[in-house]
């Protein structure tokens, strides 16, 4: 999926107020009401409100203290955001605190999602820390009676060139404060080259608390009186109770409450079940154990995975329901090309499985609410429970914890509205924490997906025709049919506008049931698999070279194409750059004569998230099966900056293994409308021991806007891995996960 | 019938039930929240604590079993943050989302008490029963070698301190 993204156009206004203590605090009005993310039809899209909004504080003993305003999932953002306030500033990182941020009105945007934290915040975030430079910058020379253009700043001091004067911020809080602050879109910003905190290596903010085992996360949090809950719902989806022994669970040891909760049928909202609540979670756990509980279903009861495979199946025999893109003639043109293609290819559906189970604390006391949770999107959060409970948003406090990990799993609050529930309910702080059974067995699915191609070459091999009947899952909408969340392809996927003929189109399973999100990269991490290994398949009928093949259709712009710069859309020169600097750092060009049998090197790119990523995978399979891959290298282009070379190249490193771990084993079944995996046996993440030994991260610097890391470098890894297997054995794998493909060979 | 063993050191004493997991002992009854409950079955290995100075998995040991015994967890690894490999991992910036890193460090630190200079394949087999969701293991596997290496050093300046 691509996923266009219009440059952020935003109206921005400072102003700065004398704080109690000589402090000097930047206030910001930023207006992101016409930025478009990804998620735009999402409801956590900004309000238009304009609201003031405090990043800084600076002290006379020298302390920066930086407020980081996002979730901080693993991302970095914590560190990250206050890294550009810092440079902007030109304060010394080992002066700065960071101190995390609760939901806040004033801040308009904190969320975590769609690699958006990058794009979103760079300017803004640069201006905040411009502007109190601006202001220190003034007091001085007010101070000295000079101009301020006779005056610069390096690491917390200003100076004046002239005449080497020097006064130290801490000498300039108090009179800084009086100084009339600059608007934001007037502020100077630095010259790139004049950076000391951005491009540097910064370690985690958190970094010291993480490794001393200090409570970070939302499973951490511990208030005075607080309960244990446990939430047993419906293994089939939406399913409510009949009835329940809720007076005997009542009497077992710890526990205080246990109570039907009706729930309603929207899926991301709360949902039916029974609340355990006690002195312990383990108590709870226990008294689990004991619940006899009779289910109303529902018509999901009925769904499965084989029963999804045989509707796609049917589907894929009839015209789309939904054209998304018809350039050309593609029937026409399949029928007069020298070589024909046609193959399906098959993803599974996948759970975020988070290390750090669901959880939120909350307390109800006096008709005000307070919760700590471990969310992606706080201020959603705070507008679905309101509507739950009934109560006024301004009566709701939220507290952001760090997460145990995202993956756009707690971009849903369902955990969050469930606390707050049963902590109104009982009138008691409870900490409610899921399963990890809970956790599988109930979260918002990656949508399994199908994609019927085909594909015509001429006689020189080049692509002339192509067409693409993608089956998903569908629900009825006010306005049709339409699919469900993270189930849709957009009209400028890959290889659209590169083929002459080319048509695009859809169809929808349905009725479904099924849960549904967004997971790391999404859309993406299936389609890439689908589109890049298909294109593969016809690098080899082609007879040319995957690296090359690649560079050609990336070079076959169709006439009268048209690719909106303006929304970040899809740019073949920073793909062909990318692809051109990871076949040369990884020899792709000699591959062939210095690889054994068994082993190949796979080649895919994917953009995605605003982010050109090219990915070479090189993978032994021995004769039993086995896959290992041994090196894998990566080019990205993320534009003008790498914020933080150390996380980026985390990320990447993680989005990499994340993408392998995914195709080699990871699948999510569904049986009578239930899940049937549970747990990390049975749905197997990628260990130490088959991690890569080495992943190369190669960063193409280019002059485009810097955008985001978290997800873009994943897509490629599924495809290159394939293509990998395809080169060492010759078996070509359409369908995920390729633990299910027996590989082994003889010599 | 209460319980008693060591934590970090100290003697600590338990009205819990014999049967409850060590995991939810050390975090809900003696407020000690580094350790992390990550699956509750023995895969994830975010659990991971010292036993007696062995690797065990909290979530699976009912407290009842560890009566007597040492038990060590992240917070008593070092008092500071000081340990080798707690240094490496901040200065080779391995965590994301750092909920495993606990486990890992716990992990590792049995890994070098037994073997001071691990191979990669010492160090796939000690830490393959951690989970890494976020998939840092590039770098715990780094962090473990400069760790290593470390100890290596302060053990010589001992021994040569010594000698003189």
């Amino acid at each position: 999926m691509t996923t266009p993204t219009k440059p952020v156009s935003r109206r921005e206004f400072l102003r700065a107020t004398s704080i109690v203590g000589g402090g000097l605090l930047v206030a910001s009005y930023i207006d992101f009401a016409s930025t478009t993310s990804a998620f735009a039809a999402e409801p956590w899209t900004a309000s238009p409100e304009f609201v003031p909004n405090a990043f800084i504080r600076m002290t006379p003993d020298g302390i920066v203290t930086i407020v980081a305003k996002n979730p901080e999932i693993g991302q970095g953002i914590k560190t990250m955001l206050p890294m550009i306030i810092a440079d902007e500033l030109d304060v010394e990182w080992k002066n700065v605190r960071v101190e995390q941020a609760k939901l806040d009105d004033r801040f308009e945007e904190q969320w975590a999602g769609g690699s958006m934290a990058t794009p979103i915040n760079w300017t803004p975030m640069r201006r905040v820390g411009a502007a109190a430079r601006a202001m220190l910058v003034t007091a001085a020379a007010q101070t000295w009676g000079v101009s301020e253009a006779e005056c610069t700043t390096v690491a917390g001091a200003v100076r004046h060139t002239a005449t080497g004067r020097e006064l130290r911020y801490t000498q300039l809080l108090e009179k800084a404060a009086t100084v009339t602050p600059p608007a934001l879109d007037k502020v100077t910003l630095k010259d790139a080259k004049d950076f000391r905190v951005i491009g540097t290596r910064v370690p985690s903010v958190d970094n010291a608390a993480i490794v001393t085992g200090k409570p970070l996360y939302g499973i951490d949090v511990s208030v005075p009186g607080m309960l244990y809950a446990t939430y047993v719902k419906c293994p089939v989806f939406a399913g409510k109770v009949a009835s329940a022994n809720v007076d005997q669970l009542k009497g077992e040891p710890g526990i205080r409450h246990a109570f039907v909760v009706d729930g309603g049928t929207d899926l991301t909202g709360l949902l039916g079940g029974v609340a355990i609540v006690g002195d312990s979670w383990w108590a709870t756990q226990n008294a689990r154990k004991k619940l006899q509980v009779t289910w109303n279903e529902g018509a999901t009861a009925s769904q499965s995975t084989a029963s999804f495979a045989q509707q796609a199946d049917a589907l894929s025999t009839r015209a789309p329901q939904r054209v998304m893109r018809n350039d050309g003639d593609a029937d026409a043109a399949m029928k007069s090309a020298a070589k024909v293609l046609s193959q399906t290819y098959y993803y599974p559906f996948l759970a975020h499985a988070t290390l750090e189970p669901m959880n939120t604390t909350a307390s109800f006391t006096n008709g005000r609410l307070e919760i700590w949770s471990p969310t992606q999107t706080p201020k959603s959060g705070r507008e679905e429970v309101a509507k739950t409970l009934g109560i006024p948003e301004s009566d709701i406090t939220i507290h952001i914890t760090r997460s145990g990990g995202g993956f756009g799993r707690r971009l849903m609050n369902d955990f969050m509205i469930e606390a707050a529930w049963i902590a109104k309910q009982t009138g008691t702080p409870v900490k409610l924490l899921w399963t990890r059974e809970d956790d599988m067995q109930h979260d918002f699915y990656r949508p399994a997906g199908w994609h019927f191609l085909s594909a015509g070459l001429d006689t020189s091999g080049k692509p002339v025709a192509f067409k693409n009947h993608f089956v998903t899952f569908g629900e009825k909408g006010d306005k049709g049919d339409h699919a469900v969340r993270a189930a849709d392809i957009g009209q400028l996927e890959f290889p659209g506008r590169f083929v002459q003929n080319f048509s695009l189109g859809s169809s929808l399973i349905m009725p479904f049931g099924i849960p549904t999100g967004w997971l790391r990269a999404p859309g993406s991490n299936g389609i890439a698999f689908a589109s890049q290994s298909f294109i593969d398949e016809l690098a080899v009928l082609a007879g040319k070279d995957p690296v090359q093949f690649r560079l050609e259709l990336l070079a076959n712009v169709q006439p009268g194409a048209t690719f909106n710069r303006e929304r970040a859309d899809f740019n073949a020169d920073r793909m062909r750059g990318v692809l051109e600097l990871v076949a040369e750092k990884s020899d792709w060009a000699k591959r062939s004569k210095s690889l054994p049998k068994g082993t190949g090197m796979g080649v895919a790119f994917y953009f995605s998230h605003s982010g050109y990523f090219a990915e070479v995978i090189q993978a032994t399979v021995a004769k039993e099966g086995r896959v290992a891959v041994d090196k894998v290298w990566v080019a990205g282009d993320v534009g003008a900056h790498i914020i933080n070379p150390s996380n980026a190249e985390n990320q990447v490193q993680g989005s990499v293994i994340d993408g392998i771990s995914e195709a080699l084993a990871q699948e999510i079944t569904f049986e009578k409308g239930r899940v049937v995996q549970a747990n990390f046996n049975t749905m197997p993440l990628v260990r130490m021991r088959q991690a890569p030994p080495a992943i190369e991260v190669h960063w193409r610097v280019t002059d485009y806007p810097v955008t985001g890391i978290g997800e873009p470098a994943l897509p490629p890894a599924p495809p290159a891995l394939c293509n990998a297997i395809y080169a060492a054995t010759g078996k070509r794998i359409r369908s995920l996960p390729i633990s299910k493909h027996d590989l082994s060979w003889s010599s | 019938m209460s319980i008693t063993f060591n934590v970090n050191g100290k003697s600590v004493t338990t009205d819990a039930p014999a049967e409850m997991p060590l995991l939810w002992v050390l975090r809900d009854v003696l407020d000690l929240k580094g350790t992390k409950f990550g699956c509750g079955g023995g895969y994830c290995g975010a659990c991971t604590v010292h036993v007696n100075g062995v690797t065990a998995r909290s979530c699976q040991r009912p407290v009842g079993r560890v009566a007597g015994m040492d038990v060590t967890t992240i917070e008593g690894l070092s008092g500071d943050g000081s340990h080798p490999l707690q240094v490496a991992w901040k200065d080779l910036d391995v965590p994301q989302c750092g909920y495993c890193q606990a486990g890992q460090i716990m992990s590792a630190a049995a890994l070098l008490k037994r073997n001071t200079k691990p191979s990669d394949e010492d160090i796939d087999v000690a830490m393959n029963g951690n989970l890494c969701r976020c998939a840092t293991y590039l770098r715990v596997r780094q962090a473990i070698h400069t760790a290593a290496g470390q100890m290596a050093v302060q053990a010589g300046q001992t021994k040569s301190g010594s000698q003189e």
